[in-house]
Order: structure tokens, then C-alpha cells, then sequence
């Protein structure tokens, strides 16, 4: 795959505008189509996409199987913890309502934090199953 | 009239009818999986056939729409693809795995290879 | 009059949806079949990719935005690329086998028979006194907005409504990329083949 120059130059040109939308995705699915498998995705497919068209080992680098790893539990973990926060704050486990003065805004507010940690952990998984996938080559 | 109004069921039953061939009938292990993805898709098809409203646009609010359709559908397959994609992967790494041990993913040789070799397929 | 033009434009719009569903929908079971019928695996892979991106469209007509956003996104780009790095691995030939397809054959089509038989006791395409429409979607879409802040009902009923099966879905999902690092991973890969993994580790 290292002769191939257009598809470097538009795989270049396109990887940043790629992950915007898969924040713009992640950041706007309350409004529109989206949200964070969606995202999580989109944004795993940027990675993908770079170490198919270039090199999966500087991939790597820049997203190691640890930090992906932690990334993932991470994800759930912040899911997990927004219901855990709301027991805390007096409510039912994922009762959103309680985090805000209002429950309509408290649910937009879960809503938005649960989302970004489903965005993290897809994202993390396909990224974790793309690598292992391409490791054993 | 009734073609159309149950043709979507029909289309869905003949994916699932398709999948399910390749994976009692096929050998290979990867297009066994292939048959799997086939049927999966076929209940998404189902299911967000059952929540499309004649008429209906898609369950984003906006005043200039009153009609929508069912949104819980769209839902549930809306994790159950991302889910697919990860459980195939797994079914994936798994025949990754035999070939390493086996060094084959047709069904009937490892079935011969297991055997030959008595219990088990370790080296 | 102007009520009579708007009704005509509406009926034609529904039956341009019809059309374009049942269009789809052929090229989806054909697809379908082409990807089981190809020997070689690498072409039944890129079909199941055109398979994937038909359906997406498919979901758009179907008023599924959001299912078709992650179709086009798992199934057409994630999928094929992990298709396509498995067959290299494990041959892009499948074996020609002497076999009868027509147990198999019978099976699937008994199958299909009883299901056929099934659906005529479903409601019409697209009906909205179907039980499936009369049940809990009125709620989300009446009290969606007002109690959760957020037009697009599909996100508040994936994050907030049904939060607890998104969860599980979340951490199925996240097992089964454990699941694919356990069998695929640097340890297995360590024990197995030693001199060559010196290369390139991470874990």
C-alpha cells in the first residue's frame, strides 16, 4: 500500500475532516441522526483508515492497545457512574432527572454524558479489534 | 394488494432463508459467518419494518411534522447492529484461532483432523 | 383545491417511497445470494459490503435515519474491513465440497414456508393501528421532548428510557472486544511463536 500517492493525499485531506464529524456526530445526536455508537464508529474509522493507507505501526503509536484498553473501561465506567451519581443525588439508578434543578434539563445533561461514554467505548472496542485483527500478520 | 402490503415481511424471511442455508449448508467457516450477518440483518429488516408508519417521517421532532414513525425499533436495531459487528468479530477471531491450530477453516477437515488426532485438536 | 394538489403530491410521495422500498429490497436479497453463491471469499466480502450500504439506503426510505447512519458506518466500512483482514489470514478460497445440498436446502425452505404462513397474521406494511404503534411509541413521542430536552426521540429513548439496555448492549460490546483481544492477543501470540514477535509489542 506505499505506492498508491492520490490515495495518501486524500486519506490525508480527509482523516482530520473525518474525526470533526465524528465529534459533530457524538456532540449533536440530540438534535439530529447520531450519537455515540455512531460517532464511536466514525471516529474508530478515521484510525482505520490511516493505518490502512499508511502504516498500522504509527497507528499504534498514537493509539496504544493499553490506552485503548482504558479508554474502553472508561466508557462503561462513565455510563455505569452517571446512574451510580444519580443514586447519590437521591434518584433511581440512570434517573437522570435528579442531576439538575429542572429533570428535563437533567435528563439532556445524562443524556450528553452517557452518549460520550458510549462513544468512548465503541470507539475503543473497534480500534482493539481492528489492531488485534492486524497484529497477526 | 396483499403482495405489497406484506412484501417487506416476505423480502425479510428471505434473507433470513438465505442465511440460514449458508450457515447449515457451507463449509467454510467464514462464509458460515457471512450466512450469520445475513440473518441478523434480516431481523434488523423485520424489526424496523414493524415501526415504518405509511405516511411517517423519521422520529426527530419538528413542528412541521406531526406524523412519525415508531422510534423504539429504531432503537433496539440501532445497538443490535453495533453489537453484530462486534460478536462477528469475535466469531472472526475465533476462526482466526482454528486456522493457527488447525490450519484449515473447512469444517470437514478439522472434523477429520480432530479424528485422527483422538480427542482433541492441541498439537 | 389547494388541500386536493397537497393530498395528490402526499399519495405520490408514499408510493415513491413503496417503490423505492420494494426496488431495494430485490437488490438487497440479490446481493444477499450473490454473497453466499461466490466461491471466493474476498468478492463475497466486498458484495456483503454493497449489501450493507443497500440496506442503509433501504433504512432512509424505511424513515430509519439513525439506523442508516450506523449501517453505512459498522456495516459497510467496519465490517468489510475486518472481513477482509480475517480472509487474509485464513485463505480467500473456499473449498469445492461434494456435498447434497438439499437437506439443507429443505430445511431453510420449511422454514421459510412456516414463516410466510406467520406474516399473514401480521399487520399491513405501514399500518399506524398496528399493536407495535399503539403500545409505548405515542408516549415517547408525545412526552419525549418535555421530559428529556431532546428532539431526536430515538437518543432519548436509547440513552434515557432504555438507558439500562443500552448499558448492557455498551458492556456486551465491550466484552466482546475483550473477548477478541483474549483470543487474538500479544499473550497467546508470545506463547506460540516466540522468535518472530520480538518486533513490535504494546502490552
Amino acid at each position: 500500500m506505499s505506492d498508491f500517492l492520490v490515495l495518501k493525499v486524500m486519506a490525508k485531506l480527509l482523516i482530520p475532516f473525518i474525526l470533526l464529524f465524528g465529534f459533530y456526530v457524538q456532540m449533536h445526536g440530540d438534535y439530529g441522526p447520531g450519537g455515540g455508537f455512531q460517532a464511536g464508529v466514525i471516529v474508530a474509522a478515521a484510525f482505520i483508515l490511516y493505518a490502512i493507507v499508511f502504516e498500522i505501526g504509527t497507528a499504534r503509536r498514537v493509539a496504544p492497545m493499553a490506552v485503548l484498553v482504558t479508554i474502553a473501561c472508561l466508557g462503561v465506567l462513565l455510563y455505569a457512574g452517571v446512574g451510580v451519581a444519580n443514586l447519590v443525588y437521591g434518584g433511581r439508578f440512570l434517573e437522570y432527572g435528579v442531576l439538575a434543578h429542572e429533570p428535563a434539563h437533567g435528563n439532556h445533561i445524562g443524556i450528553l454524558i452517557v452518549e460520550i461514554g458510549v462513544g468512548m467505548a465503541v470507539a475503543a472496542v473497534m480500534m482493539i479489534i481492528f489492531f488485534s485483527f492486524a497484529r497477526r500478520r | 394488494m396483499d403482495i405489497l402490503t406484506h412484501f417487506n415481511y416476505w423480502a425479510a424471511i428471505a434473507l433470513a432463508t438465505i442465511g440460514l442455508y449458508a450457515v447449515v449448508a457451507r463449509h467454510n467457516l467464514i462464509k458460515k459467518l457471512i450466512g450469520l450477518s445475513l440473518f441478523q440483518t434480516a431481523v434488523f429488516l423485520l424489526f424496523i419494518t414493524i415501526g415504518k408508519v405509511t405516511g411517517g417521517t423519521a422520529p426527530i421532532l419538528d413542528a412541521a411534522y406531526s406524523l412519525y414513525s415508531n422510534p423504539l425499533p429504531h432503537v433496539l436495531i440501532l445497538t443490535a447492529i453495533v453489537v453484530s459487528v462486534s460478536t462477528l468479530a469475535v466469531g472472526l477471531a475465533l476462526a482466526i484461532a482454528i486456522k493457527r491450530d488447525y490450519g484449515t477453516v473447512e469444517e470437514d477437515e478439522i472434523h477429520d483432523a480432530d479424528s485422527a488426532a483422538g480427542t482433541g485438536g492441541e498439537e | 383545491m389547494d388541500e386536493g394538489a397537497r393530498q395528490d403530491a402526499r399519495q405520490g410521495r408514499r408510493a415513491i417511497d413503496l417503490y423505492l422500498n420494494i426496488i431495494l429490497l430485490v437488490f438487497v436479497a440479490a446481493t444477499g445470494i450473490a454473497a453466499v453463491w461466490l466461491r471466493n471469499l474476498l468478492a463475497s466480502a466486498m458484495v456483503l459490503g454493497i449489501y450493507s450500504l443497500l440496506m442503509a439506503g433501504l433504512w432512509v426510505v424505511l424513515d430509519a435515519v439513525d439506523v442508516a447512519f450506523t449501517e453505512a458506518a459498522v456495516g459497510a466500512g467496519v465490517t468489510t474491513v475486518l472481513m477482509l483482514l480475517a480472509i487474509a489470514l485464513t485463505g480467500r478460497e473456499e473449498k469445492r465440497v461434494r456435498t447434497r445440498p438439499w437437506l439443507p436446502l429443505a430445511v431453510s425452505l420449511g422454514a421459510a414456508g412456516l414463516l410466510v404462513y406467520a406474516t399473514l397474521g401480521m399487520p399491513d406494511f405501514g399500518a399506524a393501528d398496528a399493536p407495535a404503534q399503539t403500545h409505548v411509541a405515542p408516549y415517547y413521542l408525545e412526552r419525549g421532548e418535555a421530559e428529556t430536552g431532546v428532539p431526536n426521540v430515538v437518543t432519548a429513548v436509547l440513552a434515557s428510557y432504555r438507558g439500562f439496555d443500552t448499558l448492557g448492549e455498551v458492556t456486551v460490546i465491550f466484552t466482546a472486544g475483550m473477548g477478541v483481544l483474549v483470543l487474538l492477543g500479544s499473550a497467546t501470540r508470545r506463547r506460540r511463536k516466540a522468535p518472530t514477535s520480538a518486533k513490535e509489542d504494546s502490552a
